[in-house]
């Protein structure tokens, strides 16, 4: 252990600890920007200096490791002046419209700028307008407001995409796609992951708010919502609520008072997708079909595949996402059932992530989602419209897909789609008493393995999430070094519940909390509170298969909730 | 990008791969394969920074970052006439910047580009060691020196002609 002081308090740290992760332990504040845990440590941002002895000058305690006996201050006159420099020199260069800018109230530099009084016009303001990118239908890039941090082309690089990074060199820098080629056509997956590493409002969605507001006063619309599985977990956290709080009932309400709306539930879809891809993998288990068959729930990983492993494609489970199979059967049996013409019913989801913006704009599932919104356009669509979140009452999904399992809830954390899977798949092989908890493919560990005897069959299984571990498992498959029958990959780290389409959280909490853990705990507990757990056991479903769909892996069902995946160049 | 279409051949391609090959799997990579493919090509094209992110396996945002962060990669070709004009300290008090205007103008690029049909390449660059000529503009090693912007169009036709 190093012995040290931080400000006169003793503090004792492993070894190799940088001074940043001692003055927390001494419950010291240093302000960060660059800086993001799990994600980058390049101390190039200098918000972080702080005076050491033994040191020539500042230095930045995100990478600075401590020594025996080191005195550290960080509230020096001189600290306290390093810092509103640099910060007024960021606010130089920076397009500060920040009243109508998306991370208002919630950005970071605001935030530091207001606690070291910093002047915005200090140094002038000699930015250029650099040109927007909105080409891409999930992620909008403003450069005029990017501080260079590059904490989204760490995360890029973390996906092992990097369709992002630094160009040029001094004044002329940005950050951004090579050739000035906008991300539309490059192979960024839409993960947005950029997007929530983003401190400032350089990275946003490209948002739906204002299609869906026009859809919702339209008299010749009917407007339907539906909920992806982790929204509920997250929402409250653009409301102050805590970190992990289920605010499903609040949700539901605050969405039935945006104008004359239904609101369901996509955990039913969830259930649905369970009822055909474990068919589907039973099918080539029992055909010779290509295993392992991989999940095809996330848009980012698809297409993750199809611009890297596009010879994996075969092995992808042909079963849309409960987003997409939830828009067919809107536009379809419910249109048919409420006599609504397809054209006039206008659907809405509300999802965790912006790679599903994108997934509604393929035209191979038929476009059926006439509008996505991610977790924060939804808490914006309910500020405005004055909705008091916080107190308001609880009320329940509409019929008929409102009911759900808590196998479908869990579908927003890596893993959930496998033990669901797992739950309809030990029922099917092994009857009623079969195992419900499958604890082994949860947690929030990038690669999760396990093997299990179902009903006398032994299934080999992997779960991954975050591309880069993706890549490992499939790299891990392909070079015969592992061999499984079904592998879940979730391109988020974590899953759903951290999509790029979640709450933005800002450093000093992210770096501090483990939001994965506690968002999907919530779910967790969602799902061990209901009294349907299975997806096979949801009303919904039966009803779906017996008044429409016939049963899984149906022509009909086919050819409304299945879809095919192609190759696509990376540049 | 380049505005001059890439006319690669197969025997520089191959040079190119060997290169990568030599230097595959090593750290830091990258830079003396710039450096090679920079050698090769007369400058980086587009095709050739996919082929060398695609061979050493990492994205072409950074192959491209590389590229454009150091003034000695070039992504423009450089013309059959290289034209370097001082914009140093001496030269540019002489008002090079003038001279390189006009001869932006008479060729009808900028600074760092390649005219369409490959005849021309302007550059600019720092102090050549002449300053009691200033301001100074270099064609393919030749120093002209003591310039005005009313020189250039007479010194540029000589050129022209072949």
């Amino acid at each position: 252990m190093i012995n040290l002081k931080i400000n006169g308090i003793a503090v004792s740290v492993p070894e190799g600890s940088t001074i940043l992760q001692a003055a927390k332990l001494a419950n010291i504040r240093i302000p960060t920007l660059c800086y993001l845990k799990d994600v980058q440590c390049v101390g190039s941002c200098r918000m972080c200096l702080v005076e050491a002895t033994g040191a020539r000058g500042l230095v930045a305690a995100c990478v600075y490791p401590v020594s025996e006996g080191m005195e550290v201050r960080t509230n020096t006159p001189r600290v306290r002046k390093s810092r509103k420099t640099t910060l007024e020199l960021i606010l130089s260069t920076h397009k500060k419209k920040c009243l109508s800018c998306v991370r208002s109230m919630n950005c970071e530099l605001q935030k530091l700028a207001l606690e070291y009084n910093a002047e915005e016009d200090k140094f002038g303001t000699d930015h250029d307008i650099k040109p927007i990118d909105d080409l891409s239908a999930s992620v909008v890039r403003d450069n005029s407001k990017c501080i260079m941090c590059t904490r989204c082309v760490a995360a890029c690089e973390h996906q092992t995409i990097g369709a992002i990074g630094p160009k040029n060199r001094g004044y002329a820098k940005t950050i951004g796609s090579p050739y000035d080629v906008s991300l539309a056509f490059t192979p960024c997956v839409n993960c947005g992951q950029c997007v929530v590493a983003c401190p400032v409002g350089a990275l946003y969605e490209k948002s739906a708010v204002a299609d869906v507001w026009g859809a919702i006063v339209d008299p010749t619309k009917h407007v339907v919502f539906f909920t992806a599985p982790s929204v509920r977990a997250t929402l409250g956290e653009a409301f102050g609520l805590p970190v992990g709080t289920n605010v499903e009932g609040k949700m539901v309400s605050a969405i039935k008072q945006l104008g004359d709306v239904k609101c369901f539930n996509m955990d039913t879809t969830a259930d649905l997708t369970i009822m055909e891809e474990a068919n589907e993998l039973l099918d080539r288990l029992k055909n010779g079909g290509k295993t392992p068959m991989f999940t095809s729930c996330c848009p980012g990983w698809i297409k993750f595949a199809e611009h890297y492993y596009p010879e994996l494609l075969p092995n992808l489970s042909t079963c849309k996402s409960p987003q997409e199979m939830f828009s067919a059967l809107l536009k379809t049996y419910y249109c048919e059932k409420n006599g609504i013409k397809p054209e006039d019913l206008y659907v809405v989801s509300v999802i965790p992530c912006t790679a599903k913006k994108f997934e509604v704009t393929r035209e191979e599932l038929g476009n059926y989602t006439d509008a996505a919104l991610t977790t924060r356009e939804l808490a914006k669509m309910i500020k405005e419209a004055g909705i008091d979140f916080v107190n308001i009452s609880d009320d329940v999904y509409d019929s008929p897909f409102g009911e759900a399992s808590g196998a479908g809830a869990i579908f927003g954390a890596t893993g959930g789609v496998m033990e669901a899977a797992l739950r309809t798949a030990a029922y099917t092989l092994g009857g009623s008493g079969a195992p419900i908890e499958f604890t082994e493919v949860r947690g929030t560990q990038g690669v999760k393995e396990a093997t299990y005897t179902v009903g006398g069959a032994t299934v080999s299984v992997a779960v991954a999430s975050g591309l880069g571990n993706a890549r490992r498992v499939i790299e891990a498959i392909k070079s015969g070094e592992k061999n499984y029958t079904f592998v879940e990959i979730m391109a988020c780290p974590g899953g759903c519940i951290n999509g790029g389409g979640q709450p933005y959280v800002h450093d000093e909490v992210r770096n501090n909390i483990d939001l994965k853990t506690v968002r999907a705990q919530a779910l967790y507990d969602y799902d061990a509170q209901d009294s349907m757990r299975c997806s096979h056991e949801n009303p919904a479903v039966t009803m779906l298969y017996s008044e429409f769909l016939g049963e899984p892996n149906s022509h009909k069902a086919h050819k409304l909730l299945h879809t095919t995946y192609s190759k696509r160049d990376k540049y | 990008m380049s505005n001059i279409e890439f006319e690669g051949t197969k025997q520089q391609m191959s040079e190119l791969k060997k290169c990568i090959k030599a230097h595959k799997g090593e750290k830091g990579a990258l830079m003396p394969v710039l450096h090679e493919a920079q050698n090769i090509y007369g400058y980086l094209p587009s095709e050739v920074q996919t082929v060398i992110a695609d061979e050493l396996n990492i994205p072409l945002a950074e192959v491209y970052g590389v590229a454009t962060f150091y003034s000695q990669f070039s992504l423009q070709p450089k013309g059959k006439h290289k034209i370097s004009i001082c914009l140093g300290t001496a030269c540019y008090v002489k008002g090079s910047d003038k001279v390189l205007e006009a001869v932006e103008h008479e060729l009808r690029i900028r600074c760092g580009e390649c005219t369409p049909d490959k005849k021309f390449s302007i550059e600019s660059c720092r102090c050549v060691g002449a300053c009691g000529l200033a301001p100074v503009m270099i064609i393919d090693g030749e120093v002209y020196g003591k310039l005005s912007p009313a020189d250039v169009k007479g010194i540029l036709d000589k050129y022209m002609q072949d």
